[in-house]
């Protein structure tokens, strides 16, 4: 079993769940109390990666970060190597392609706390921030983690973007989703099929964690 | 008299169907994507049958076939996976024909600033060069070939921190033709194709300095309609079929006493 390529698959999960985190909170936030007669348009966007296939998201993001795209001439400037081919690519191609299985349902929680309980914190005076933080946020207790659990299990099993910008790198971009696929392409059914077992418990194991808590099995 | 109607009209049908144009799926190697293309067609012109396409990676195609899938013809990038199948019983043995040899070529997108003609190999060490795309050489035929080249020519230990994977030959053109990576190792079809003759220069990598990448087609057994499976196989033996496989860079099959 590639050890190597799992760790990697963790840490880029655990980095992008962390930080869809930080900017799904605010988007979210947005998204389930704006009033802006375009709100629409920016829920289409952010549902897009649910829909697109990974070919296309793929396809874009290898020509965006490209030296031919402008952001990618910037990138290049900036930092001195393309974002193509790097952990860092992966991280930021992973943020567009599971942002929203994070933002979803970090929506439909703050969408659903009864709106008397934050006018009540209104009225009493606290700041709208400490209003989402003290009664908004431990309301929608089940709904964030089921957001943060879905992009980590999402990003963990992520293949087509990853092969589409990743370009195969051990210990850089091989994730284990694309050393599975190396190895049934190698004929090593055996070896890809011991990875591919582990995933799939992983990914049952964290699925069970975010029905359990949504379930109230044990008082969270 | 109601039989002999019936008779009439079975034999009738039966002609029919004998007559009636047949199809067949040929599961192919991307890197003939362009060359079958143009193969079938004629063959299509001329005998007035169908045959449809599928391009992927040989690699996928053998665990297809090894899994029940119903292609007519295989044309496998590796004479390997054919061996494997006819070794297995799920191929036709006597069918396994070697259809060619591809090449390897090093290629850079037309706004490179890299001269292949002058710099040879020595391209690939060019400090401009930051990424190098080569097929994945674990198991695609054009990817083994690159390494084998990179390293009888002494540049595998230079080059190595550089090189990206595609998982096939054409996902690997697409890492340098769109700019991501600098140069990369090609298919000489690739190279030549009408998609890409405009979007950079190559230059051939000396043939010497890898195993001759030996392409290879069998019938495989669950094959539908094996009759014109072999009538199309026959086709691409003719003349006109060669040459236009050498178009597309494939030299001809070693000639075999």
């Amino acid at each position: 079993m590639n050890w190597q390529a799992l760790a990697l698959s963790v840490k880029l999960a655990f980095i992008v769940s962390v930080v869809l985190f930080l900017i799904g909170m605010p988007i979210a936030y947005w998204i389930a109390f704006s009033r802006w007669r375009w709100k629409f348009l920016v829920e289409s966007v952010v549902a897009l990666p649910l829909v697109l296939p990974p070919t296309v998201l793929g396809f874009y993001l290898l020509v965006a970060m490209g030296p031919r795209s402008p952001l990618g001439r910037l990138w290049l400037r900036a930092f001195g190597h393309s974002l193509s081919f790097t952990f860092e690519g992966l991280v930021v191609a992973s943020l567009i392609y599971s942002l929203p299985f994070t933002v979803q349902p970090f929506a439909a929680a703050f969408r659903s706390v009864d709106q008397q309980l934050a006018q009540a914190s209104a009225t009493l005076g606290i700041s709208l921030l400490m209003t989402f933080a003290r009664v908004i946020v431990p309301l929608s207790y089940a709904g964030i983690v089921t957001g943060l659990v879905l992009s980590f299990a999402h990003t963990l099993g992520e293949f087509g973007v990853v092969l589409m910008v990743g370009g195969n790198i051990p210990g850089v971009t091989r994730t284990v989703s694309i050393d599975i696929y190396d190895q049934v392409q190698s004929l090593n059914y055996i070896a890809a099929n011991q990875t591919a077992l582990l995933l799939l418990a992983v990914s049952f194991l964290t699925l069970s964690v975010v029905y359990a808590v949504n379930r109230k099995v044990w008082a969270l | 008299m109601k039989t002999w109607r019936l008779c009439v009209l079975l034999l009738l049908i039966s002609v029919l169907a004998w007559c009636a144009p047949g199809e067949i799926t040929v599961a192919a190697a991307s890197d003939l994507t362009f060359a079958l293309t143009e193969v079938a067609h004629r063959f299509e012109l001329k005998t007035g049958n169908r045959v449809k396409l599928a391009f992927g990676s040989s690699g996928n195609f053998y665990a297809q076939i090894q899994n029940g899938a119903t292609f007519d013809v295989f044309f496998s990038a590796d004479v390997d996976y054919p061996r494997r199948l006819a070794a297995s019983g799920l191929a036709v043995a006597p069918t396994l024909w070697v259809y060619g040899t591809g090449r390897i070529v090093l290629w850079v997108p037309a706004d490179s600033p890299l001269s292949l003609g002058k710099m040879g190999m020595k391209a690939l060490l060019d400090p401009s060069v930051q990424k190098i795309a080569i097929a994945n050489p674990a198991h695609a035929p054009y990817g083994r070939a690159a390494k084998a080249a990179l390293e009888s020519l002494k540049l595998y230990d230079q080059v190595r921190d550089k090189l990206v994977f595609g998982e096939n030959i054409s996902q690997t053109a697409q890492f340098v033709a769109s700019g991501n990576a600098q140069i990369g190792i090609l298919a000489l079809s690739l190279a030549v194709a009408p998609t890409m003759k405009d979007k950079g220069t190559y230059w051939e990598i000396p043939t010497d300095s890898y195993p001759p990448i030996e392409q290879a087609a069998i019938i495989p057994t669950a094959a539908t309609d094996k009759p014109l499976a072999r009538a199309f196989l026959d086709y691409v033996r003719t003349p006109e079929a060669q040459a236009i496989l050498r178009k597309y860079g494939f030299q001809p099959p070693p000639e075999k006493p």
